[in-house]
């Protein structure tokens, strides 16, 4: 009992911090890696879906997004809560099939790409769960009348019960 | 002389900057999905005119979809969306020849030559193929939630057509086939050329409730 010296209690222990910056650079590794840098702000509220025969999207530079859901909370006064769509930044304000704002962002979206990529165009509809359809096959209209064909139903990869 | 001391950088202003780092990264980034279900818009034509292509109602499988999310597949209602897989598939492959199933026309597809032990030499696969189509129609008051499902489904049983099919005689995984490499394009190609991603979407219209 005599040998050792017994410490006794010197106060509070001091923790040492000295791994502290090591975590904060995991997490910062760990953001870097899996996101992505935001290009637009979504005015709309969009809870993902989910589809189990998702595919990634092959090249991104061919995409182009489009947000259907119901304006955000902010900006609810203004819009108030009916499903709205969104390209780029612009929320679209049309009753009706939105023909000419479709048009117009299809067009946009095709000047920004080389000429020999132009007919590989997707278009990616990002659109929350629970709206109905109406909306939905209205902007399918107005890109079958732009001719932008392909499109991408935007969903997470689900894996049902047996892994699949 | 004397060593100079080796002078100590100070370290505690690095996790001031990881900070700062991960703070700007939280705000600037956003975990987007990347994921998705491809699929191809039919073409308007460019003339109004209403030509309508004579299909053989055995061939179609019409797919309904009401306001309230249920299912009408070939008038039965009230199919379950876990249902629809194996109706499509079975629809495709059309096992017994049944004469309410569609019909299927013989077709040869070129394969790479010897790329499988179960074609001969020269690589030709000689088949039936169905004429099989899926007509997919939705109101406008459907959820997209089950309509996402429904498109879901129908795209599985095609997938997993093509898959069982490149199991069967490739032994590779239909996924996995790379598309740089000619002779597993050529397999994806006709594979893709036997069993068509046949789902075509009708005009919308309002179905309506029950």
């Amino acid at each position: 009992m005599s040998k050792f010296k017994r410490k006794k209690g010197q106060g509070a222990q001091k923790i040492n911090t000295s791994s502290l910056p090591d975590i904060i650079f995991m997490l910062l590794f760990f953001f870097m890696v899996s996101t992505t840098m935001r290009e637009t702000e979504v005015l709309v509220g969009v809870k993902p879906s989910e589809a189990s025969e998702a595919k990634k999207l092959e090249q991104k530079t061919l995409v182009s997004y489009i947000y259907i859901g119901r304006p955000a909370r902010h900006l609810q006064a203004t819009y108030g809560t009916e499903p709205m769509i969104q390209m780029n930044d612009v929320l679209v304000n049309e009753e009706g099939i939105p023909t000419e704002a479709v048009q117009d962002f299809v067009l946009a979206e095709r000047e920004k790409l080389p000429e020999s990529d132009r007919p590989k165009m997707v278009m990616s509809l990002r659109i929350d769960q629970d709206i109905p359809m109406g909306k939905v096959d209205d902007v399918k209209q107005a890109l079958r009348r732009s001719k932008a064909l392909i499109i991408n139903y935007s969903a997470r990869k689900s894996y049902d019960e047996k892994g699949r | 002389m004397a060593k100079r001391e080796l002078q100590e950088i100070n370290a505690g202003s690095m996790a001031d900057i990881a900070f700062l780092l991960l703070i700007f990264f939280l705000v600037a980034t956003t975990m987007d999905v990347d994921t998705g279900l491809t699929r191809l818009l039919p073409d308007i034509p460019d003339e109004e005119d209403q030509t309508v292509v004579q299909v053989n109602k055995r061939n179609v499988l019409v797919v309904l979809i009401n306001r309230d999310d249920q299912l009408m597949v070939k008038n039965e209602f009230g199919t379950r969306v876990d249902q629809l897989k194996d109706i499509t598939m079975n629809f495709f492959l059309n096992p017994t020849n049944d004469p309410n199933l569609p019909e299927k026309e013989p077709k040869d597809v070129q394969f790479p030559p010897g790329s499988s032990s179960l074609l001969p030499a020269d690589g030709m696969w000689s088949g039936m193929v169905s004429k099989g189509v899926i007509s997919l129609q939705n109101d406008r008051s459907t959820s997209y939630k089950q309509y996402l499902a429904v498109q879901n489904e129908l795209v599985g049983a095609v997938n997993q057509l093509r898959q069982d099919f490149c199991k069967l005689y490739f032994d590779k995984d239909f996924d996995d086939l790379n598309m740089n490499s000619p002779v597993e394009k050529e397999i994806a190609e006709g594979i893709r050329k036997i069993y068509k991603m046949n789902i075509s979407e009708a005009e919308p219209k309002n179905i309506g409730g029950l």
